[in-house]
């Protein structure tokens, strides 16, 4: 229970305490401070569920009986991603730390908005990490909806029309997104009614899912309904995508790196924990593959349209976006394709996107800086004009459109496998995506990387510990997978399918 | 299905619940914003009558705790806000009038029909007040979210966001007999939070359009970058 309180009580303290820092210089520090300390807990957490295969407690049972208190159940299956976004914090903190102060210096911002960054920075970690780590469904959504709450003041912090715009949409399709999961969250609940006894547990998952096979089919199908269009509408799921490419391009880049990184990562997590009660709802009925199909569908959509946008975006940020659509169709269309294979890519690839996504973001903040525009088409040359920030952008996308030796191609590839094993003629689909994706990302890339630079164009100041560290983390996934964290993805496979893959 | 056959108080939630329906359609409908809002204030306070009720049939005790907590946010605090911001953005004479009114109104009726017919092959026959509750609730939500699409105000749109909520908490209640304690605070929390959020995004939204047509948010487009 230590770690797991370390974990969220960090980021809520800290969310606080960063609302009271007056001065931007200390709170920057402050911030990567109260991130390294997550991270820690993180880390602890995830050593101990490596050797206790789980840790569980309630928070307040003395408060309102066993069952009604705050439950918390950590496993192999959210412990990974618990770990991820506890790192990913810590390391787009640091980058955050110089990218915001040459914001503030700019005056594209004042002191007071500084506090209000740093403080939802943390809040948005706390409202992730108790999504991740809770085993009550509801509380699962307030989460989820607590993280839009943080991040719409984020996405509008420059008050550009552009971004109040991006934040009201973001607002709203993910707030009435959201809703709709609520609704199937009730239905859930009400299923649960019929089979457990005791009301208070009726939204605790591990009692759910214990119960599974009791839960009425015709209502979880409707609920799975609502529920993936909610939390689909989080993920980026075409069509409920429309929020995701203006708030991203929009907000400032640390936001697009943790948003694309992690948040899109939370929600597909929630997909796939309630597909799991479906799965054992409905595995008696006609149809025991419905919500599986349901993801297999979205998730190919997703995948195909936002790889051909790709092709059309003339701004930076916007167009890396699309491509986290693109690879967040790709994770549910194997979630959604099942079996222990295409899990186990699903769950890897989950990582190394997160990991190659964040560095791109970050260099992509240190390029729109030098170049002093978001795009495309102003954005030249920045190998000559700064040769770090210029590799870092070339291998990030190298990494990320799926060339070996990537972490990226290796989970990709196991996805194909997977997919040639199962559905044959979907493996056509997913590789003609994979080109017209590779095409689209690299023909906006070559100028960016290569051309001319304007007259004038100085190198801006830049931290790449951070991208250099993502990346070659992504480049030991793809080189060599180590065996603790084999094992980890393993057991989350076994979990999640019911067999294991090594 | 005889709704005769139910007990009494089975039959006024009924009764009420078919009233925050009706609510919903005039909301859908009115012209004048403040209207609006009391239409909003009156849904919520027949929500927290349902849940009162609820918690009287079922001597479910902390779902007395819940009608408060929906009568003080949903009836009181949450219309009051947004009076305030009305009249601090001088909307308080604002009229705005739908398209094609008639339309949008027979658009609702066809997803109330939708609703029951997506409901009632879900539900046992039996249990004939769970199902029309959960049908009127479902009503309820995707009206509000008709309102979203349709209504081009900003206010107008976050009456429709909360009326959807509405819904969502009239279903927890009478179909379920309240979800557990945390959540339901939780949920409230976030509906909180949202509404002060959302008065941030009025003066922010008239800060930079100059107005809270909602319509005129078009600058951001699919290619992007050409108002850079």
């Amino acid at each position: 229970m230590t770690p797991l309180l370390l974990v969220l009580l960090t980021p809520l303290l800290g969310a606080l305490a960063l609302g009271l820092v007056r001065r931007p210089v200390v709170a920057g520090w402050f911030n990567l401070g109260v991130s390294v300390i997550s991270l820690g807990g993180a880390l602890w957490l995830g050593a101990a569920v490596a050797v206790t295969g789980e840790v569980s407690g309630t928070l307040g049972a003395q408060l309102f009986g066993p069952s009604a208190g705050l439950g918390f159940r950590v496993d192999a299956f959210n412990v990974y991603l618990v770990v991820l976004t506890a790192f990913v914090g810590v390391t787009t903190s640091i980058f955050s730390r110089p990218y915001m102060r040459y914001v503030l210096e700019i005056g594209r911002i004042g002191p007071r908005r500084m506090r209000t960054y740093h403080s939802m920075y943390q809040l948005f970690m706390f409202t992730m990490l108790l999504a991740l780590t809770t085993d009550n469904l509801g509380v699962m959504w307030v989460a989820v909806e607590g993280a839009t709450l943080a991040t719409v003041l984020l996405v509008s912090l420059y008050r550009t029309p552009e971004a109040v715009e991006a934040a009201w949409k973001y607002f709203i399709l993910c707030g009435v997104g959201i809703a709709l999961a609520l609704f199937g969250t009730v239905l859930t609940y009400f299923a649960a009614q019929q089979v457990i006894a005791d009301p208070a547990a009726g939204l605790t998952w591990s009692t759910l899912y214990a119960n599974a096979g009791g839960l009425e089919p015709a209502v979880m199908r409707l609920a799975f309904v609502f529920l993936l269009v909610g939390y689909g509408t989080k993920v980026g799921l075409v069509p409920m995508h429309q929020w995701l490419p203006d708030a991203h391009s929009e907000g400032p880049t640390p936001m697009s790196a943790v948003l694309s990184g992690l948040l899109l990562n939370v929600a597909l997590y929630a997909v796939v924990r309630l597909k799991m009660l479906v799965d054992g709802s409905l595995a008696e009925t006609a149809s025991p593959q419905l919500a599986g199909h349901l993801l297999m569908g979205f998730g190919l959509v997703s995948f195909l349209v936002a790889g051909l946008f790709l092709h059309r975006q003339r701004d930076i940020k916007r167009m890396f976006s699309y491509s986290s659509i693109e690879h967040m169709g790709l994770m549910t269309f194997a979630f959604g394709l099942g079996g222990p294979l295409a899990t186990f890519g699903a769950l890897l690839h989950m990582l190394v996107h997160s990991l190659t996504k964040s560095a791109i973001f970050i260099t992509v903040g240190h390029a729109t800086h030098i170049a002093g525009t978001q795009s495309i088409d102003q954005i030249r040359g920045l190998i000559r004009t700064q040769p770090a920030v210029g590799w870092s952008l070339l291998i990030g996308v190298a990494a990320i459109a799926g060339f070996p030796p990537f972490g990226v191609f290796m989970s990709e590839f196991l996805l194909l496998t997977a997919t040639m094993k199962s559905a044959p003629w979907f493996t056509l689909a997913l590789l003609s995506g994979l080109a017209v994706a590779f095409a689209g990302l690299f023909r906006h890339i070559h100028p960016m990387v290569y051309g001319v630079p304007p007259e004038g164009q100085q190198p801006v100041e830049a931290n790449m510990i951070p991208v250099a560290v993502h990346l070659s983390l992504v480049l030991w996934l793809g080189l060599a997978i180590p065996g603790f964290l084999a094992g980890w993805l393993d057991r989350a496979t076994l979990l999640i399918t019911g067999a294991h893959l090594l | 299905m005889n709704l005769t056959l139910l007990p009494l108080l089975q039959q006024l939630l009924l009764v009420l619940a078919a009233i925050v329906l009706f609510l919903s359609f005039v909301l859908l409908a009115q012209v004048r914003l403040i209207s609006a809002i009391h239409a909003f204030a009156w849904q919520g306070a027949l929500v927290a009558a349902v849940t009162a009720v609820v918690a009287a049939t079922g001597q479910v005790h902390h779902l007395y705790f819940s009608a408060a907590l929906t009568l003080a946010l949903k009836a009181l605090l949450i219309p009051w806000m947004l009076h305030r911001l009305t009249r601090r953005l001088n909307l308080e004479r604002h009229t705005e009038s739908l398209q094609s009114p008639a339309l949008v109104t027979m658009g609702a009726v066809a997803l109330v029909i939708f609703s029951y017919w997506l409901v009632l092959p879900m539900i046992h026959a039996e249990m004939t007040f769970t199902r029309n509750i959960i049908a009127i609730s479902l009503s309820v939500v995707l009206i509000g979210l008709l309102m979203m699409v349709f209504r081009t105000q900003a206010v107008a749109q976050v009456l429709g966001f909360m009326s959807m909520e509405n819904g969502l908490f009239l279903a927890a209640v009478s179909a379920t007999d309240g979800m557990p304690l945390v959540v339901e605070l939780g949920v409230a929390f976030d509906v909180l939070v949202a509404m002060v959020l959302f008065g941030v995004f009025f003066l922010q939204l008239r800060d930079s359009i100059d107005s809270l047509d909602v319509d005129r948010l078009n600058r951001l487009r699919e290619t992007g970058g050409d108002s850079q």
